[in-house]
């Protein structure tokens, strides 16, 4: 293996890594501008995974399994809207218990049950995998990853461009004056919370049916959390929350990879680094007010 | 009230047993969750092929059968109930913390490497292991507090950082010779765990009762239990913290210094957190030893004990003992061929089964005086004219007030920090009049009840 090899594979492993958590990011990235940081994307994820695993294994399609752990994603992310957002329960609270409820569900039914495995046709371009380096990590890959160039720029649009995000943002910066001026801000945030569960859907789904073919007991492994990690390393831009994916794939990358190629690194630094860079980065953006100002508030009427 | 000073606790104890203005109706919807998530439990094991009954005599009987039983339960309610009870002192505070998981990690950490590094005599040793836990979750947790006073980083997101920096600063401590790993003479790979913490830095169980060993972990939880719930209910200082959870603008405006009552009841949930940890190494519930994967969730379970017991520390103690006597069940479940994280379904399902009802509840109250023709929705809800000016935000999430015993406190001045019951309005005729589209977003006055945990 020579080192363009080496550098090749890390970087195609890295993208597969990447790939599960910029689908979810994205949907969290909407979530947060809405002013409701969900912490239950973990769930998401890991109910998605299971389900899409779960559903192709029953139909024999795995597209259609992407199809179910998406929707299974929005449904969670339905749960928690209603729980926090029209019943108003403590968002983290919600968010907490329906990671532990997904957690044990999951670990219970892929217990007591077995599912055939099932992964998505992997596309592979013939002469463009053969570009040194960066061919296959562009050009083979499996066909949700393509799924995600068309993703990433129609949340950019839904989120600066559309009505809807402007309404979006508007309920994240200032509920009140969006109260005020007839946006149903729970409402909005009930939609924020859709669209993030769709998405984180589909990042676990891919994780089951795309990246690895099967499910295993808490597959997504704090892989949730680590998408939270993200946008805010990303101080809340989408462009920056994604480069923050890459670089966690890439950490995630070159742990698995290091071993193998005979060099020590200290794993447990590549682990906690994504943890670490995000902690960093929210002290260093603190006096810049990159936040949404109503992150994490609740909002009722009539208790400013 | 000024003449009824003869006879304060009296009334105190009348205004405990009353459960105010739908009381009732949220115990009774509570019985009714917990059968709709024991039932749905029931149903999923029986779906997937089980027999509920099976299931529920093998928990039964890992948890409760026998005084051994009882007494493997009694030892994870320990560090389930410092958890917890550090749970209520931050979340009263309205500063949330939920990054027990880690901070039990880490009193874990500095409890083995003061047990294994000082050689002190008897037991002056778990004293001083028990003490280097606590301060160490404290000053861990501590970070947050300061991250939020000089950056204004958020609290909930730095303490669910900062408990993936734990984890893999205890695999680090395991897995490097020079720090924690174990020494073991003769050849064998090296295990990522310590050596066994020594014997004198143990906590025995204090006096045999034929099998049941109540384990001074146990004794030490519930002391720290009835004292912190006696500071919250009685002391200035836990009047200011239920101020400041329920609204920090009005605290600030009343003289209390948020930012600093906010990070000492930070640093003590942590500390809490982290004698849960030192609980967990030296007492008999594990190997002794430090080990990754040694909290066993305790972090995450004591959390939502505190949810369940609605920040209520004396109430943390049932809650605990049932949380452990799941978990205590829990090894049993598999003889019977339902797996064990079925305890896991069951502890989520309760917890929403208790925290629900009273949101819900609070919800269609203030739904109804919305609609009530004597009270024009429209009204907008200008805040009592003494406590303060209009202020801009919200009040932090998790402060939780369904405690009545605590409305003897002197709450003159903040009308609006006054708990549920007594400023609510009692309900007034129905009105026939639909629901507004949005019931969450219903103007009304009480709507600062902040029954939100």
């Amino acid at each position: 293996m020579s080192a363009a090899d080496n550098i090749a594979t890390i970087l195609s492993s890295g993208a597969r890594l990447t790939v599960p958590l910029a689908f979810a990011a994205c949907g969290e990235y909407v979530a947060q501008r809405a002013g409701t940081l969900n912490i239950s994307v973990e769930a998401m994820m890991l109910g998605a995974a299971f389900g899409s695993i779960a559903v192709a294994s029953a139909t024999g399609s795995a597209t259609i399994g992407l199809v179910a752990g998406a929707l299974v994603g929005v449904a969670v992310a339905f749960v928690h809207g209603i729980l926090s957002h029209r019943v108003q329960i403590n968002t983290f609270v919600v968010g907490l218990v329906l990671n532990a409820l997904v957690l044990g569900l999951t670990s219970y039914l892929i217990t007591v049950s077995t599912f055939t495995g099932h992964q998505v046709w992997q596309v592979d371009i013939p002469v463009l995998r053969d570009i040194p380096i960066v061919g296959p990590m562009l050009f083979v890959q499996r066909w949700p990853v393509y799924l995600l160039l068309a993703v990433i720029p129609l949340t950019w649009w839904l989120v600066e461009r559309s009505r809807w995000g402007l309404e979006l943002r508007a309920v994240g910066e200032n509920p009140q004056a969006a109260d005020v001026s007839g946006i149903e801000v729970n409402k909005r945030r009930r939609q924020a919370l859709l669209w993030c569960g769709l998405l984180a859907g589909l990042g676990g789904a891919y994780l089951a049916v795309g990246e690895v073919g099967s499910f295993n007991q808490n597959m997504t492994a704090g892989r949730g959390y680590l998408v939270i990690a993200a946008v805010i390393f990303g101080a809340w831009r989408l462009g920056r929350t994604l480069i923050g994916c890459v670089v966690f794939g890439l950490a995630d990358a070159m742990r698995l990879a290091l071993p193998a190629l005979g060099v020590t690194m200290n794993s447990q630094l590549l682990i906690a680094a994504p943890y670490l860079l995000a902690l960093l980065a929210m002290l260093v953006f603190a006096t810049t007010h990159r936040e949404p100002r109503a992150l994490a508030q609740p909002f009722q009427r009539g208790t400013t | 009230m000024a003449t009824l000073g003869i006879d304060g606790t009296g009334q105190r104890l009348l205004r405990r047993l009353n459960p105010g203005p739908g009381g009732w109706q949220v115990g009774l919807a509570t019985v009714a969750t917990i059968g709709v998530a024991l039932g749905l439990s029931a149903l999923l094991i029986a779906v997937t092929g089980g027999s509920p009954t099976a299931s529920t005599k093998a928990l039964y009987q890992g948890s409760m059968a026998s005084p051994a039983a009882w007494s493997t339960s009694l030892l994870y309610v320990a560090p389930l109930l410092l958890v917890a009870v550090g749970a209520c002192v931050s979340a009263r505070s309205g500063f949330f913390n939920i990054g027990q998981e880690g901070q039990v990690l880490i009193g874990a950490l500095a409890g083995a490497w003061v047990g294994l590094r000082l050689a002190v005599p008897g037991p002056l040793l778990l004293v001083l292991v028990l003490l280097a836990s606590v301060v160490g979750a404290g000053i861990w947790a501590g970070l947050s507090a300061l991250m939020y006073r000089f950056r204004g980083v958020n609290v909930v997101v730095s303490t669910m950082l900062m408990t993936f920096l734990a984890q893999q600063l205890i695999s680090f401590a395991v897995n490097t010779p020079w720090l924690l790993q174990e020494s073991r003479l003769g050849r064998g790979t090296l295990s990522p765990q310590s050596n066994p913490v020594p014997e004198n830095a143990r906590l025995t169980s204090l006096g045999e009762y034929p099998n049941l060993q109540l384990n001074g972990g146990l004794v030490l939880a519930v002391v720290v239990a009835v004292v912190l719930a006696l500071v919250m209910a009685r002391t200035r200082w836990g009047f200011r913290l239920k101020m400041v959870g329920l609204n920090p603008a009005t605290a600030r405006h009343a003289g209390v210094r948020v930012g600093a009552l906010g990070g000492i009841a930070l640093a003590i949930s942590g500390a809490l957190a982290g004698l849960a940890g030192a609980l967990l190494l030296t007492s008999p519930v594990g190997t002794n030893r430090l080990q990754p994967g040694m909290s066993l969730n305790i972090g995450w379970d004591g959390l939502l004990v505190a949810l369940v017991a609605r920040n209520n520390p004396l109430l943390a103690i049932p809650v605990a003992v049932l949380f452990g006597v799941l978990r205590a069940g829990g090894s049993f479940l598999a003889a019977t061929g339902v797996p064990s994280f079925l305890v896991d379904v069951v502890k989520a399902l309760l917890v929403l089964a208790f925290v629900a009802p009273p949101v819900v509840i609070g919800m269609l109250r203030r739904r109804r005086l919305a609609d009530q023709p004597s009270t024009p929705t429209s009204t907008p809800t200008a805040p009592p004219a003494a406590t303060a000016a209009p202020t801009p935000t919200a009040p932090p999430a998790a402060a939780a007030s369904t405690d009545p015993a605590d409305t003897s406190a002197p709450v003159a001045g903040s009308a609006q920090a006054e708990p549920a019951g007594s400023t609510a309005p009692v309900p007034g005729p129905r009105s026939t009049a639909p629901p507004p589209a949005d019931p969450g977003d219903a103007g009304n006055k009480d709507a600062m009840e902040g029954r939100l945990a």
